[in-house]
């Protein structure tokens, strides 16, 4: 981890955001003069929703419930949460977008924030008018635009197009544009939201590599939300994690990923109940997978290499059917692994009838680290394709370790998360 | 280090959820000037993009709107002025009261016009109504070459014989009626953020406006009453007047009206403020 350099850019003491429930938006004049009216006269107020209770109006919502936050300068500081946890209110905070209702926030230091790319870019005018607009607008002067220009254009790779109204350019293009002006401000603190899903592959690398480096080299400050956990790996050397308006955890962001990964995810032990799992997209629920047991384990952690052995409770529903049964893995960012399936069908016995599944899954190609499996159960249609009769998601959590002596510390990030058989090698004679 | 520091102080921004009425930063709209320049260089751009006469419209529109005017409501109605030319004069009220009418109009929609841009990122939020100001003064300008124009070509058949030393005031008009504009548009925009009927109010409540204004008719026309009385509350009338005084040579401009009006823009352009600053910081958590 980073050293900090006691250089105190962002401080955020207690700061609390309420939004008012109910009575936010559609207001008209009559509407508002109608409820005062009611409400001098002593009667019911008649714009009051049906349904709703009278103490709700004006209840409040606590966005953000008592932050406090420092952020040294250099640091690339990661945000993540579930939806609504607060981070998109708490960037808006810091780049003064609306304001708190309680607490205060110190900036030291220039604040460009990108919670979104191309903010004011107008179809009609060409690139470059553009990027003079936006660079305005992000609290660049002309002069300062006319310096960085060439580089602008530069990184953005759209120069055959920069005197072409941006109205006639391909998504693509735009964003990168954009994304070029804003990467390009002279700031101290760089505050984004997710702008890093523009542009094609090499382009998001590209915006990577410039944001690590305005931290890393240039010594900027980078507050970074995102729901893609490979990017906040990449970028990040801090991250904190929020849940309901709160900072639940601060520190390295492999730490944080997991806490992120583990929120409001029950039953991360060794057995499983389904009954609670809502199935979707399923026509008929022609079996049912009930729950899902680790057997002879206390705990759902597996030397690579083992056998996991597992009991799924299932029932059917219905008479006279093959049942092949595949297990979706998913690692802990929530990118696709790989897909196993069963080595056989199974014949379904008479409806209603319940049974236990054996089941022997192989680890010896999974690298270490944390997966999600999605159980499924399917019969092939008359036209041979698979359809899934009942989908878990998710049906289990399990840890992968290698704890073998002299076993390769394994990088995830770099090589990716099967390890596939060793191959073999032999230095020939002569 | 100690020169980051220093750097690092420079730039402190301290946000609570207190908020002063009256702070303006002026000093920060100072350093984003370029971008009230330049939001009043797209206003341009993007009024003319595509058309074929492009800002010949700028000086086309009031132009036809006069002649239309001067038959309409001085040959028809006779409302027109007596002794000068009635199209010089009909450019005159249309400059004036075309300059007025954008300021209020072209603000009174701020917040919820640029709400997309607003919610995204933070610039001081005065450089919208400033910058719609800027174009109206330009706009106005251009209006005026033209009025000078026909101005010289009236002074060579001796129809008109403005009083030269007035000119002066012009700026002051210019400015007065800017202010005066702004005001009222960025009360109205600060309102519209919780009441949308206000935009709907404002766009024929400055077309009756006009018609309480001598625009169409000379102020000399009205012979008291309580019409004269409202007339003279207004406080457009008093601007135009004076810049017919200078411009045509003629115009009534009374001490107590002018007077009115300077303290009725004061408290527009105070209140006016006064709101924006309140609404300015969380209009998004409204709007």
């Amino acid at each position: 981890m980073k050293k900090n350099t006691g250089e105190i850019a962002i401080k955020i003491e207690g700061v609390k955001k309420r939004y008012k429930l109910g009575q936010i938006g559609g207001a008209t004049l009559r509407g508002d003069l109608q409820s005062w009216w009611a409400r001098v006269r002593g009667k019911e107020d008649p714009n009051t929703k049906i349904g709703q209770q009278q103490r709700l109006v004006g209840q409040s919502f606590m966005a953000l419930n008592g932050i406090d936050l420092t952020v040294y300068k250099g640091e690339a500081l990661g945000i993540i949460g579930g939806n609504g946890a607060g981070k998109s209110t708490l960037l808006k905070l810091l780049s003064r977008v609306t304001a708190p209702t309680e607490g205060t926030i110190d900036l030291y230091g220039r604040v460009t924030s990108m919670l979104e790319v191309g903010t004011g870019f107008n179809g009609e005018m060409t690139g470059r008018e553009n990027v003079y607009l936006n660079g305005a607008i992000l609290g660049m002067t002309k002069a300062e635009i006319d310096a960085k220009m060439e580089d602008i254009i530069e990184f953005s790779e759209v120069r055959d197009f920069i005197d072409t109204p941006v109205k006639r350019y391909s998504s693509g293009m735009y964003v990168k544009l954009a994304f070029s002006v804003a990467a390009h401000l002279d700031s101290e603190i760089m505050i984004m939201d997710e702008v890093l899903a523009v542009g094609d592959m090499a382009f998001q690398k590209k915006c990577l590599d410039k944001m690590r480096d305005a931290a890393k080299k240039e010594g900027r400050t980078v507050l970074y939300v995102s729901h893609n956990m490979n990017t906040i790996r990449k970028l990040c050397d801090r991250c904190i994690v929020m849940q309901k308006g709160k900072v639940v955890y601060d520190g390295n962001p492999e730490n944080a990923i997991s806490v992120y990964m583990n929120q409001g995810q029950s039953g991360s032990g060794v057995y499983y109940d389904f009954s609670e799992i809502k199935r979707r997209d399923i026509a008929s629920l022609r079996l049912q997978m009930l729950d899902l047991m680790m057997v002879n384990r206390t705990e759902n952690t597996v030397q690579k290499g083992d056998v996991l052995q597992l009991h799924i409770g299932c029932r059917s529903n219905s008479n006279d059917n093959n049942i092949g049964f595949r297990f979706e893995i998913y690692s802990d960012d929530g990118d696709m692994v790989g897909t196993m399936f069963s080595d056989k069908s199974i014949y379904l016995p008479t409806d209603g009838e319940q049974f236990k599944l054996d089941v022997k899954l192989p680890t010896s190609n999974f690298a270490p680290g944390r997966y999600m499996a999605v159980a499924l159960a399917f019969e092939y249609n008359s036209e041979g394709q698979q359809v899934y009769v009942d989908r878990v998601s998710p049906a289990m959590f399990f840890n992968v370790v290698n704890e073998e002596e002299g076993a390769i510390v394994w990088e995830t990030r770099y090589w990716g998360h099967v390890q596939f058989d060793d191959m073999v090698i032999e230095k020939l004679e002569g | 280090m100690e020169e980051n520091k220093t750097a690092n102080n420079l730039y402190h921004i301290h946000i609570t959820s207190k908020r002063n009425l009256f702070s303006l930063n002026l000093k920060e709209v100072w350093k984003y000037r370029d971008l009230i320049w330049m939001f009043t260089k797209r206003s341009f751009t993007l009024t003319y993009k595509q058309t074929i006469l492009g800002p010949a419209w700028i000086l086309l529109n009031p132009f036809i709107t006069s002649v239309i005017f001067s038959v309409v409501f001085g040959d028809i109605a006779g409302l027109g002025p007596a002794g000068i030319p009635q199209l010089l004069f009909y450019m005159c009220s249309n400059g004036v009261w075309n300059f007025f009418a954008s300021c209020v109009n072209g603000n009174a929609s701020t917040f919820t016009a640029n709400a997309a841009v607003f919610g995204k990122v933070y610039f001081p939020r005065l450089t919208t109504p400033l910058s719609k100001v800027l174009s109206a003064i330009i706009n106005f300008g251009i209006q005026f070459l033209m009025i000078s124009c026909f101005l010289v070509y009236y002074l060579f058949r001796g129809a008109v014989c403005p009083n030269w030393w007035a000119w002066l005031l012009i700026p002051l008009v210019v400015i007065h009626l800017g202010l005066l504009g702004m005001g009222i548009g960025i009360i109205i925009s600060s309102m519209t953020t919780k009441y949308r009927d206000l935009s709907i109010l404002v766009g024929f409540g400055v077309q009756l406006w006009m018609y309480a204004t001598p625009v169409v008719y000379p102020l000399s026309q009205i012979q008291g009453g309580w019409l004269k009385t409202v007339v003279l509350i207004n406080p457009v009338t008093a601007p135009m007047e004076v810049f017919r005084y200078a411009v045509l040579g003629q115009g009534d401009v009374s001490l107590i009206s002018l007077v009115l009006s300077v303290i009725i823009t004061l408290a527009c352009v105070i209140f006016g403020i006064m709101v924006f600053n309140k609404v300015e910081k969380t209009f998004m958590d409204t709007v």
